[in-house]
């Protein structure tokens, strides 16, 4: 283009085209915006509204996370196999008191990870999660007459004792061989008592009146019925083949997760509303522009994490609002390149020409190296550590394209609709 | 425009740079840091008692389990007490612990609203990984600096972002502000935004560089200051705000991240125009002397 050619775009009147695509983009945006954020309904379908489809960590949703270590001894070491079968054993009696969707991770090699969200009782499945669970029925010697791995079933129920009154009890119905083993303990050990061990405790020491052999038999002596479901769940769930430990837990209320997630949207929206206006202050026309592009930065960082089922933490949260703050970044630099380029005496579509290619190379070399970081915090940290990282690093990526190729398409129909012809309304 | 005497005046900035060193080493080596849970391990219980209490009355619960513990408030009534102990304790103990308040207070299970227990032993770990990964970021923005631009460029551009570390780690040590994990996220966000923007400045010197006489570094690297400031300044401003806003108007969680952002990001931008380019310029400075004391011999 000759500087003839841009001398008349600088001083042509107002461009029909240009005003029309700028209101469309404009219009658009904030549709986007309300369709994401508040959602519309169309017919019997509900379309957007993101926080819908968000995945959200446990520190906003409340749950339990827990870091098990297996430990093993010199005859009986820690195997993968072993993780493995343990990890099984953990997500059957998650799914037996029925909560959502737990995760569960090898982390290491002895270690594993259990995140179960929204789960009210804290306590209760830590209990449910740690428990080696190891049931063995001992003769009144201390020989083991059978042992949790006989056992084919087990419920919680209430059941009439003797007297008549209602009492919650644990069911056990044993195989095949657990059958004729435990026909022939109680036939021996007849009027004598025998013990039910739990992991090393005592829970039930029944005298042996008759001798059993349907293969069935009851523990007694529970304090309610949610205590009776949980011990059967446990025994049908099976021992775990290694002792675990917890060796780091975090709980967090329900409550406690709503209130981070309201007070951090709050605290997000407040915090981008004033970069929002500085950018308007400080660079006025190609500001304003620069926030559409933040804005559509922002619907796109969330949407691919909904996309991709990214977990949003708050950590996440503090990423998004700092990669908020690198967008812009890209834009400051391109936007001086603009001003010092205009300075040396370009009209304006040249300034923002050259401005614009000048300044990628810098935004690309000064990105890189956050996005070293990133990838350095994804692949060496842990747990919320990996969450912030994931932002930081969908942030950087997103805010490279909306910061270049986004705005510099804005600018250019903004420029070129011609309504604003004046050097200061660009901050020039 | 006015120009920024960054390398005329760098010795003065240097002074500063080492003044602000040698208080932050100096607590660091008399005060240490103050390690949260995360790196020494221990555990963390909340429970809201729905009305505020008395300390005595806690410290009467907790002193059973651990008497070394810390009982705080939190909660907009102060309803909400905060026991931390030192030593991570186990089921049979936390769950003690919350039955205590349970029966003085007639809570119900819901009322419990967090456990924090790490073990010493992943505090070791996580302390030695937190370590390895500020290594190997460090090395690696090395490599990409000495690739895209050149070695000195690299190396001074991490000797500044050593000096923002250890100022850093300084105010935390200097206030005790207590340490935990997402410090370590925070620190590598630092070193990677402190590095932006040392780049920033260094691709102006690359680019100024043929406009110059081959040796007039000064003028150089002052003038390459001078037309990179206002970008440094104003997005270090604009990031500022929104990790402000976090800090001011956030909860608890995101307030460990986001307070060594803001000292990181504010320490950075001074080091990245003051000091990186400076000592850039100093040594160049330095090369060239030598050189024309060699010929002159």
């Amino acid at each position: 283009m000759t500087n003839e050619g841009e001398e008349r775009v600088d001083k042509q009147k107002v461009n029909k085209k240009s005003v029309i695509q700028l209101i469309l983009v404009i219009v658009l945006i904030f549709t986007a915006g309300y369709v994401l954020f508040i959602g519309i309904t169309v017919g019997v379908y509900d379309i957007g509204k993101i926080g819908n489809s968000m995945k959200y960590g446990l520190d906003l949703t409340g749950g339990v996370n827990v870091v098990l270590e297996a430990s093993g001894t010199a005859e009986d070491p820690v195997t993968s196999e072993k993780i493995d079968s343990s990890i099984l054993t953990i997500r059957q009696r998650i799914d037996s008191i029925g909560v959502t969707e737990p995760t569960i991770t090898k982390q290491g090699n002895n270690r594993i990870r259990v995140s179960i969200p929204s789960v009210s009782d804290q306590e209760e499945a830590l209990n449910l999660i740690g428990k080696t669970a190891q049931l063995e029925f001992l003769g009144p010697d201390d020989t083991v007459i059978l042992t949790g791995k006989d056992v084919v079933d087990s419920k919680g129920v209430m059941q009439n004792d003797s007297s008549g009154v209602q009492k919650a009890v644990v069911t056990l119905k044993f195989s095949e061989e657990g059958t004729k083993l435990f026909a022939a303990a109680t036939e021996k050990y007849q009027g004598q008592i025998i013990k039910i061990k739990l992991d090393n405790d005592i829970i039930s020491s029944p005298t042996v009146n008759v001798v059993i052999t349907t293969g069935e038999a009851v523990i007694e002596g529970m304090a309610n019925i949610d205590e009776a479901g949980n011990l059967a769940s446990l025994i049908r769930g099976g021992a775990l083949p290694v002792k675990l430990d917890p060796v780091e837990i975090r709980t967090i209320g329900p409550t406690l997760g709503q209130n981070s997630l309201n007070e951090s949207i709050y605290a997000g929206i407040i915090g981008i509303s004033l970069v929002l206006l500085f950018m308007l202050v400080m660079y006025r026309g190609l500001g304003f522009i620069a926030d559409l592009a933040l804005l559509i930065y922002i619907m796109i960082v969330l949407s691919i994490m909904a996309a991709l089922n990214v977990t949003l933490t708050l950590p996440g949260i503090a990423g998004i609002i700092l990669t908020v703050g690198m967008a812009v970044d890209a834009n400051v630099i391109i936007f001086s390149r603009i001003q010092e380029e205009s300075r040396s005496g370009k009209s304006l579509l040249t300034a923002i020409d050259v401005g614009f290619s000048r300044a990628f190379g810098t935004i690309l070399d000064s990105n890189v190296t956050t996005l070293i970081a990133g990838f350095v915090l994804f692949f060496l940290g842990s747990g919320s550590v990996q969450g912030f990282a994931v932002t930081l690093i969908l942030g950087i990526l997103v805010s490279m394209f909306t910061a270049v190729v986004i705005t510099k398409r804005l600018v250019k129909i903004l420029v070129k609709t011609g309504l604003f012809n004046s050097n200061a309304f660009y901050g020039l | 425009m006015r120009r920024i005497k960054v390398a005329e005046k760098s010795k003065l900035w240097f002074t500063f740079s080492l003044i602000l060193i040698t208080i932050s080493l100096g607590s660091l080596l008399i005060q240490g840091l103050n390690f949260g849970i995360d790196f020494i391990g221990g555990t963390i219980v909340t429970i809201e008692l729905n009305t505020p209490f008395e300390n005595a009355d806690a410290r009467a619960i907790v002193d059973k389990f651990d008497p070394g513990a810390d009982v705080t408030y939190a909660g907009d009534a102060k309803t909400q007490v905060i026991v931390t102990t030192k030593k991570s304790l186990n089921t049979e103990e936390r769950q003690a612990l919350f039955a205590g308040f349970k029966d003085k207070y007639n809570l119900v299970d819901s009322n419990l609203i967090s456990i924090d227990t790490v073990n010493p032993s992943i505090g070791k770990e996580m302390a030695s990984n937190s370590i390895i990964a500020i290594v190997v970021a460090v090395l690696l923005m090395l490599v990409y600096i000495t690739f895209r631009f050149e070695f000195l460029f690299g190396i001074t551009a991490i000797i500044a972002l050593i000096h923002d570390l250890i100022v850093v780690l300084g105010v935390y040590s200097l206030f005790q502000i207590q340490v935990n994990s997402p410090f370590i996220a925070a620190i590598l966000t630092i070193l990677g935004y402190s590095i932006m923007d040392t780049v920033v400045v260094f691709d102006r010197i690359r680019e100024n560089r043929p406009k110059f006489g081959k040796h007039a570094y000064t003028d150089l690297v002052d003038t390459s200051v001078t037309q990179t400031m206002a970008r440094s300044i104003n997005t270090s401003l604009t990031t500022l705000i929104a990790i402000t806003s976090l800090y001011i108007f956030g909860v608890p969680a995101i307030k460990d991240f986001a307070l060594p952002l803001i000292v990181g990001i504010t320490i950075g931008t001074y080091s990245s125009i003051f000091n990186a380019s400076a000592l850039w310029f100093a040594i160049k400075d330095y090369q060239f002397k030598k050189h024309e004391k060699a010929i002159a011999k």
